[in-house]
């Protein structure tokens, strides 16, 4: 057992952050929040294209396939640096499509949809997702396409589709443009995807009855589904899935893991981030003539924050290794903990300058707080880690 | 990153799983907790069990009479007994924890040869006479003064909270051989003593702990004589020689521990469903949380075992970060385990009442949180010494 990081994983973590301070230094954050960007907080696709051309969403793709042919231990540690930088877009969701295309687990479809997802592993295809647990959308205007999960189903659907009954709200983080979608499930198999009827729940009563895809998709493509896909769910109805129950098995329960893992490791990377910044300005900062730093009640607060962030690291990297559902529930839950809170500590340390749109505290609290609500919530996490207390008996801890 | 274990690691599993199944049953019933000669006989039998099959100062090095096995080896060892239900180190822990490995780490090659192998075999018992009544967080102001007169010191002054002191043959004793004045730092000045629990001027009184029994003791020297050839390390530099081992208590001291919070946790699931109260979602999401901690616990162990195995040297300060998370994570344990109790977390007589009381002490003894902070704050983080 050796748990610290190869030498390659250094280097490959290394090689991140420096691509990033090079890329997408604080200047472009900025400028992207502070409404000097010219196109807003749209994201940018030249630095999608660097990324994808770095190997950001090729990492775990076989390099027979043209990717990098590393693992998910190795997409952890580069999602933590995107996490650290703040960098904004639908990484995990891009980087899950990319892995799924090249892995030939999309179906092969109208060839349209297949090469609209195969530029995903080179950055040349924006990709969002839509969970049916009823999260917000992000970034929805900037993609191309959207992974759509249902209980059990995956699918990859033309981002317009879901952008016409959607409704964009002003999102609380600067840098992640969010919208509500319209109720989504997942259609019988070989059927086309179903809006619900809007009497089941539809929010605005507008009727988002879903196009037939050759008319309302806008590269003229249909749907590309994950092939195959016959896992049963518990309690899903003859007539197709359940619309609230997920499955804990399937393709789409895999997906939804992996997305919850490396949105852990996003937080984690911003956790560790805002320790750097509260323990930078508490020994900058002077007070009662000595850094305040030097109080220990600010000096309990780095030190309770660093806790945080390293316990949160332990599980989120053992998670990559093993890819157990209760490891990664408990990384979900540690690490969305550890960017809230630590974001928190931050500002407190900050003072007003933490109270200020100037600094970028504000901008790790939103980040981690839109994350904490995608993928697994506390609430799942915690359910899915209270059954596991009572289904394995003296299992790994 | 790799949490798999070699061909080497699983063969040592195994060999010692075949022999806890082999040697568990041979174990007499475990003794009253009040009943302190019948613990310290139980705890050396099992120490001599351990010992005879080679299984004794598995992590020490093999000059000092250890087995000199690998971190994760040691690791395994840790997670396997626990797993087993094997007893604790017990009145073993001092001697096997920390004054054994400072004996190995600075004793001559005759210290070494009179007081390791006891140790090892569970023939004898040590404790720590560390902390004073007005010396605790702040160790190094200690006053227990001695003085040197021919080949002996001569030691007046009195320990406190001195857990097994009834029990010890022998104590690890920190004393001041020189003066405290302000123009030396308090921490010269201090000298590590083997001295005989048995030796004239020594008197032990049991303090009662809240939990009801005598952990620990308050230890009273009046003119006790112990021979300079019991110094280990030169004289006025105690403090060096006690802190090479002091990070082995927060290294691997509670990983029989992580393991029972899991044992504990599931128990408590299972009771909560028995019992109906599985149905309050509070109750359960709370549950649910704390696996996510021992979790984090287990996997800290983990990456600090790894950290320790590649710089082959001991847990570093890494140990303060869990040490904080673990004390705190033990305590909120036992407060969910008084929810799940109910009514009965009143009991004193239910086990998980008793290590609720018990489990107290984590955030206070072997350094407080608020110390464990500090020392995060000032030597992780690197911020200013605070006042
Ligand atoms: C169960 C148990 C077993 C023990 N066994 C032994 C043993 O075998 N041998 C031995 O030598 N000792 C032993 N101890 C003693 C233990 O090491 C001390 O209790 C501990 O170091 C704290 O010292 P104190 O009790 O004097 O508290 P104090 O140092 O008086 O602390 C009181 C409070 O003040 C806080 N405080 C103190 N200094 C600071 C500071 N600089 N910054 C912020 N807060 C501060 C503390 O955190 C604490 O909350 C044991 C203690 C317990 C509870």
């Amino acid at each position: 057992m050796d748990f610290q990081l190869t030498d390659d994983q250094r280097a490959l973590k290394a090689g991140m952050r420096e691509l990033l301070e090079r890329r997408f230094p604080r200047s472009r954050l900025r400028a992207a929040v502070d409404g000097e960007a010219e196109r807003g907080a749209e994201v940018d696709r030249e630095l999608w294209r660097e990324l994808g051309a770095a190997g950001l969403f090729a990492l775990r793709v076989p390099e027979s396939a043209g990717g990098v042919g590393l693992g998910l231990p190795e997409a952890v540690l580069a999602f933590e640096e995107a996490g650290r930088a703040l960098l904004p877009g639908p990484l995990a969701a891009t980087e899950l499509t990319a892995h799924l295309s090249a892995a030939g687990r999309l179906a092969d479809g109208d060839a349209a949809a297949g090469s609209l997802v195969a530029g995903a592993v080179r950055g040349e295809t924006v990709v969002t997702a839509l969970d049916q647990g009823g999260a917000l959308v992000e970034h929805l205007a900037s993609a191309d396409a959207v992974l759509a999960l249902g209980a059990t189903a995956v699918e990859v659907i033309p981002a317009g589709a879901v952008a016409r009954s959607a409704e964009s709200i002003r999102s609380v983080d600067p840098a992640t443009p969010l919208h509500r979608p319209a109720p989504y499930r997942t259609a019988p198999h070989g059927a086309a995807p179903q809006r619900e009827a809007p009497q089941r729940g539809a929010p605005h009563g507008a009727a988002p009855q879903r196009e037939a895809p050759q008319r309302g998709a806008p590269h003229g493509t249909a749907p590309t589904r994950v092939a195959p896909q016959r896992t049963a769910v518990a309690g899903t109805g003859a007539s197709g899935e359940a619309t609230t129950g997920v499955a804990a098995s399937g393709p789409a329960a895999r997906l939804r893991r992996e997305a919850a893992l490396l949105t852990a490791a996003q937080q984690l990377g911003s956790a560790s981030r805002t320790v750097e910044l509260a323990v930078e300005h508490a020994k900058r900062r002077t007070q009662f003539g000595r850094p305040i730093g030097a109080f220990q009640a600010v000096q309990h607060l780095c030190a309770g924050m660093l806790v945080r962030a390293e316990s949160a690291r332990s599980v989120v990297y053992a998670a990559a290794v093993t890819e157990e559902p209760g490891d990664i529930a408990a990384a979900k839950l540690l690490a969305d903990e550890a960017a809230v809170r630590n974001a928190r500590d931050c500002l407190q340390v900050h003072g007003g300058m933490g109270f200020t749109w100037e600094s970028d505290v504000h901008l790790h609290l939103k980040r981690a707080w839109v994350r904490a609500g995608q993928w697994q919530c506390a609430a799942e996490a915690e359910e899915e880690l209270a059954a596991g207390l009572l289904s394995t008996v003296g299992a790994c801890l | 990153m790799d949490l798999a274990f070699t061909e080497d690691e699983e063969d040592f599993r195994h060999r010692l799983r075949a022999w806890l199944a082999d040697a568990l049953p041979k174990l007499p019933d475990p003794p009253h907790p009040a009943d302190w000669p019948g613990r310290r006989a139980y705890d050396c039998g099992w120490q001599r069990m351990l010992h005879d099959a080679g299984y004794a100062g598995l992590h020490w090095p093999e000059d000092a009479g250890g087995r000199g096995v690998t971190p994760t080896q040691h690791l395994i060892f840790l997670e396997e007994t626990e797993r087993a239900g094997a007893p604790y180190v017990g009145a073993g822990f001092v001697g096997l924890l920390h004054a054994g490995p400072t004996i190995a780490a600075e004793g001559t090659p005759e210290q070494r040869a009179r007081w390791l192998p006891p140790i090892l075999r569970g023939d004898e018992v040590w404790c720590q006479g560390f902390s004073e009544p007005d010396a605790g967080s702040d160790l190094a102001s200690l006053r227990t003064r001695a003085v040197r007169d021919g080949d002996a010191y001569v030691i007046s002054g009195s320990k406190i909270w001195t857990s097994h002191a009834e029990i010890a043959d022998w104590c690890e004793l920190l004393v001041r051989t020189a003066p405290l004045n302000a123009d030396t730092p308090k921490h010269r000045g201090i000298t590590w003593l083997a001295m005989p629990m048995d030796a004239p001027g020594v008197t032990v009184r049991p303090l009662r702990t809240l939990a009801g029994t005598a952990e620990f003791a308050e230890v009273f020297l009046d003119e006790v004589r112990v021979p300079v050839t019991n110094r280990v390390g030169a004289e006025n530099d105690g403090w060096r020689v006690t802190m090479v081992t002091l990070s082995f208590e927060r290294g691997t001291a509670f990983v029989g521990e992580v393991v029972a919070c899991r044992r504990v946790l599931e128990a408590l699931a299972r009771t909560a469903k028995a019992g109906g109260r599985w149905d309050d979602a509070v109750l359960r999401r709370r549950l649910g949380r704390l696996a996510a901690e021992c979790a984090a616990l287990w996997r800290l162990t983990q990456w600090n075992v790894s950290e320790a195995q590649r710089t082959g040297g001991v847990p570093g300060v890494g140990g303060s970060v869990f040490k904080l998370r673990f004390s705190q994570v033990r305590q909120e344990l036992y407060e969910a385990a008084a929810e799940v109790l109910g009514p009965d977390a009143l009991d004193a007589g239910q086990e998980w009442v008793a290590d609720r009381l018990s489990s107290l002490s984590y955030t206070i003894a072997a350094g407080t949180s608020q110390i464990q902070r500090n020392i995060v704050a000032e030597r992780i983080l690197g911020l200013p010494k605070g006042r």
